[in-house]
C-alpha cells in the first residue's frame, strides 16, 4: 500500500494548491530557460538566413552585430577575387524607429544586393524585391501586409513580400530592401543639407589662393562626390565554393586585403557568447535563486506535513513498521509533489510561450536537466521531514 | 516455573524516569505472569504506572531493571537485551489498542488493517482478504471504505482491534480501551475481547480504571504507587 498516495488522496486540495503554486515558480524557471535559449536563437537567426561562410568586416572589428564596421561597397570586388570564394556579397545594416498607428515601431533594415546573396531566405507570401527602389520584404512578426506602404528617409516603400521568422540581436523584426535604398535612407541627405555643405566645400577651396581655379573646380567635384557618397556597407559576406578551404580563404583575405574575416563559427561565437553572456548570466541567477527559493518551500511544506503526521508515524513505529516504510512515505510525497510541479510548469509554459513578446525556445535538454535537479531538490528537502521522523518514539502514539 | 508457557512473564520489572532531582521511579519491582488465552487487568488510580508497565511489555519503554520475557523471548533483561528486533516482535508478537483508536486518518478502515499485515510481508491480496474478513467479523462489513473520521467511536476502536489483532499476536496490550466509549460500546469491546482470547489464544492484558468492566476479566492486577499489590 502507498501511504504517501493515500495521504496526499486524503489531503488532495492542500497537496493540489502546493503543487500548483511551485509549479508557476518552476514555470517560471522554465521560461528563463526559454528567455535564454530564445536570445540565442534571435541572435543567430540573421547568421542563420544569410547563410554565409564569411563575414568581411572593418579590420580591428568584431562586426558587424557585436561591434560597429564601415566599409566601402566596392570591397566585394576583391573579395569576389580571392581564390576559393564563390560568392561575395555587401550588405548594410541600421535599426529604424518611426511611428505607425501612433506608437513607436522599431525593426532592423538589412539591405543587400538583389542579384547577390543574403537576402530574405524564404518569402512566405508575396513575393522578392524585384525593382531596384522602393520596394521591401518584411518579416511576418511586423505585422505588415503586402502592398502596405511606409515612409523611410525621404521616400515611400511598399511592402512586397513576406518573409518568415527573422529578428535581429535585440528582437527586433527584420526587414529587407535594395542596398541602394538602404543606403539611401542611411546616409542621403536632403536638400538642403546638400546645398549647405556644398557651399561649405565652396568656401573653404576659396580661401586657398595658390589652386588654379580648374584646379579648385576638379577637388571641389571630388570632395563633394566623397562625401555625398552613400557607396558604404556594414560588411561583406563571403560564400565559399566547395571545396574551398575556410583558413585559407580567411588567410589571404587577411592578408591580401587588410579586413577580418570572421568565419560563421566565429560570428555565432561573438554572438552567443560575447553578447548574450550577461544576460545569461542574469537569467542563470534568477533560476539558481528561483530554484533555492522551490527548495526551501518544499523543505517547509515537507517539515510541516511531516509534523502534522507525527502521531501517525508514532503509531507507524508502534505496530512495528520498518523505517523505510516511514522514509518511504515522506521522500515519495516530495518527489510526487515535484512531479507535478513539474508538470504544471511545463504545461503552463506549453500553453503560454507563444504569447511571450520575445522568443521562448524550450529545448528538451534543457527540461530534462530541470526535471533532474527538481527531483534532487526534492530528495534533499525531504530529509529534514526524514529525520525529525526517524526521531519519533513510538510512545509517542500513545497520548490522546 | 517454566517461564516459556507464559506469553507475558515479568519478573522484578523497574522504570524510573528521568534522574537526578526530577527522578521518578514509575514502576518497582513488579512481576506478573500471563498464560495464552487470558484476560488479564492492570487496574489502579491515575499516575499508578499502568501505562508505564504496559509500554515497557510493549516494547515501547526500555526498562531500568528486570526482565521482560514475550512468548518465550527474554527482550529485556537489565535494558534491552543485545541484538534484539524491537519493530519486528512487535509486528509479529503484539497488537496494541488505545483509549484514542490511533487509526492513521488518511486511510480507510479496510487500510488501516492492512497496513499492518503488509509491513509484516503479506502480500497485498491477502491483506485485503484477512482485513476484510476481521473487519466482516467484528461486524464493521458495511464500514470498509470510511475514513476513521467517518466512524462513530465504537466502530473506530473496533477497526483498531482489528489492526492489532491482524498478524494473530501472542500478546494483546490495551490502554484504556472502553475509557471513549458509552456503557454499551465498552460492554461490547470487552465481550469481544473475551472471545478473542479465547478463540486465539492470546494474552490480553488491559489497561483500565473503569470499574464497569471489572466482570469478565480472568485476573486483575492491582497497581499502586508503581507497586503491583493482587
Ligand atoms: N515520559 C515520562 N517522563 C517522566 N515521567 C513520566 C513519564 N511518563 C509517565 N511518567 C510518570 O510516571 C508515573 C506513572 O505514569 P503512568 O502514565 O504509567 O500512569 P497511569 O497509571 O497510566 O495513569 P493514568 O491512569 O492517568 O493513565 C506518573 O507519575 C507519571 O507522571
Ligand atoms: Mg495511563
Amino acid at each position: 500500500m502507498n501511504l504517501a498516495i493515500r495521504d496526499i488522496r486524503y489531503h488532495r486540495g492542500r497537496f493540489i494548491l502546493t503543487s500548483i503554486g511551485l509549479g508557476l515558480l518552476l514555470g517560471v524557471v522554465m521560461s528563463m530557460g526559454g528567455i535564454y535559449r530564445g536570445l540565442i536563437a534571435d541572435a543567430l537567426s540573421i547568421l542563420h538566413a544569410s547563410k554565409a561562410d564569411i563575414w568581411v568586416v572593418q579590420q580591428n572589428s568584431n562586426g558587424p552585430f557585436a561591434e560597429s564596421s564601415r566599409m566601402p561597397e566596392d570591397i566585394k570586388y576583391r573579395i569576389q577575387a580571392v581564390p576559393g570564394v564563390a560568392a561575395a556579397s555587401p550588405l548594410s545594416f541600421q535599426t529604424i524607429q518611426v511611428e505607425r498607428q501612433g506608437k513607436p515601431f522599431r525593426f532592423f533594415l538589412i539591405g543587400y544586393e538583389l542579384r547577390g546573396i543574403g537576402g530574405p531566405s524564404e518569402i512566405v507570401s508575396g513575393r522578392d524585391i524585384r525593382q531596384k527602389h522602393y520596394e521591401m520584404v518584411v518579416a511576418r512578426a511586423m505585422g505588415m501586409q503586402v502592398g502596405e506602404k511606409i515612409h523611410l528617409g525621404l521616400h515611400d516603400y511598399t511592402v512586397v513580400g513576406i518573409t518568415g521568422k527573422i529578428v535581429s540581436s535585440s528582437g527586433d523584426p527584420v526587414a529587407y530592401v535594395s542596398l541602394a535604398d538602404a543606403q539611401d535612407i542611411q546616409f542621403k541627405k536632403d536638400n538642403d543639407a546638400i546645398r549647405n555643405e556644398r557651399a561649405r566645400v565652396a568656401a573653404n577651396l576659396a580661401d586657398l589662393q595658390s589652386l588654379a581655379p580648374a584646379q579648385k573646380n576638379y577637388l571641389r567635384q571630388n570632395i563633394t562626390a566623397i562625401t555625398e557618397s552613400t557607396h558604404t556597407v556594414n560588411t561583406v559576406i563571403a560564400r565559399l565554393a566547395p571545396g574551398a578551404d575556410l583558413r585559407e580563404a580567411q588567410e589571404r583575405i587577411r592578408r591580401w586585403n587588410h579586413f577580418k574575416p570572421v568565419s560563421d563559427a566565429e560570428q555565432t561565437n561573438l554572438l552567443a557568447k560575447g553578447m548574450i553572456e550577461k544576460a545569461r548570466m542574469q537569467l542563470g541567477l534568477f533560476r539558481v535563486i528561483l530554484l533555492v527559493i522551490s527548495a526551501v518551500i518544499i523543505s517547509l511544506i515537507i517539515y510541516t506535513s511531516t509534523l502534522d503526521k507525527i502521531k501517525v508515524i508514532a503509531t507507524l513505529k508502534l505496530i512495528g513498521a520498518q523505517n523505510r516504510v516511514i522514509i518511504g512515505m515522506i521522500l515519495q510525497q516530495s518527489l510526487l509533489m515535484g512531479i507535478i510541479a513539474y508538470g504544471i510548469g511545463y504545461g503552463l509554459i506549453l500553453l503560454t510561450y507563444e504569447k511571450f513578446p520575445r522568443r521562448i525556445v524550450l529545448e528538451s535538454s534543457d527540461l530534462q536537466m530541470l526535471f533532474g535537479i527538481v527531483m534532487a531538490i526534492c530528495v534533499i528537502s525531504s530529509f529534514v521531514g526524514i529525520r525529525k521522523a526517524l526521531g519519533v518514539e513510538p510512545a509517542e502514539a500513545l497520548g490522546g | 516455573m517454566d517461564k516459556n508457557r507464559y506469553a507475558i512473564a515479568v519478573e522484578k520489572l523497574t522504570k524510573m524516569y528521568g534522574n537526578g532531582e526530577t527522578e521518578v521511579t514509575a514502576i518497582a519491582d513488579a512481576t506478573l505472569q500471563v498464560q495464552p488465552g487470558e484476560l488479564v487487568a492492570l487496574l489502579g488510580p491515575s499516575g499508578s504506572g499502568k501505562t508505564t508497565l504496559l509500554t515497557c511489555i510493549g516494547l515501547i519503554n526500555e526498562p531500568t531493571r528486570g526482565k521482560v520475557v514475550i512468548d518465550g523471548i527474554t527482550v529485556a533483561d537489565d535494558g534491552w537485551k543485545n541484538g534484539i528486533d524491537l519493530k519486528r516482535l512487535r509486528r509479529e508478537k503484539l497488537g496494541f489498542i488505545f483509549q484514542a483508536h490511533n487509526l492513521i486518518p488518511f486511510l480507510t478502515a479496510q487500510e488501516n488493517v492492512m497496513i499492518a499485515l503488509e509491513i509484516n510481508h503479506l502480500s497485498k491480496n491477502e491483506a485485503k482478504n484477512r482485513a476484510i474478513d476481521l473487519l466482516t467479523s467484528l461486524n464493521l462489513g458495511h464500514r470498509l471504505n470510511n475514513f476513521p473520521s467517518a466512524l462513530s467511536g465504537g466502530e473506530a476502536q473496533r477497526v483498531a482491534i482489528a489492526r492489532a489483532l491482524a498478524n494473530k499476536p501472542k500478546v494483546i496490550l490495551a490502554d484504556e480501551p472502553t475509557a471513549a466509549l458509552d456503557t454499551d460500546n465498552g460492554k461490547n469491546v470487552m465481550a469481544l475481547l473475551k472471545k478473542l482470547a479465547v478463540e486465539n489464544r492470546s494474552a490480553i492484558l488491559v489497561v483500565t480504571h473503569d470499574h464497569r468492566m471489572v466482570e469478565g476479566f480472568d485476573r486483575i492486577f492491582q497497581v499502586s504507587d508503581g507497586r503491583i499489590v493482587d
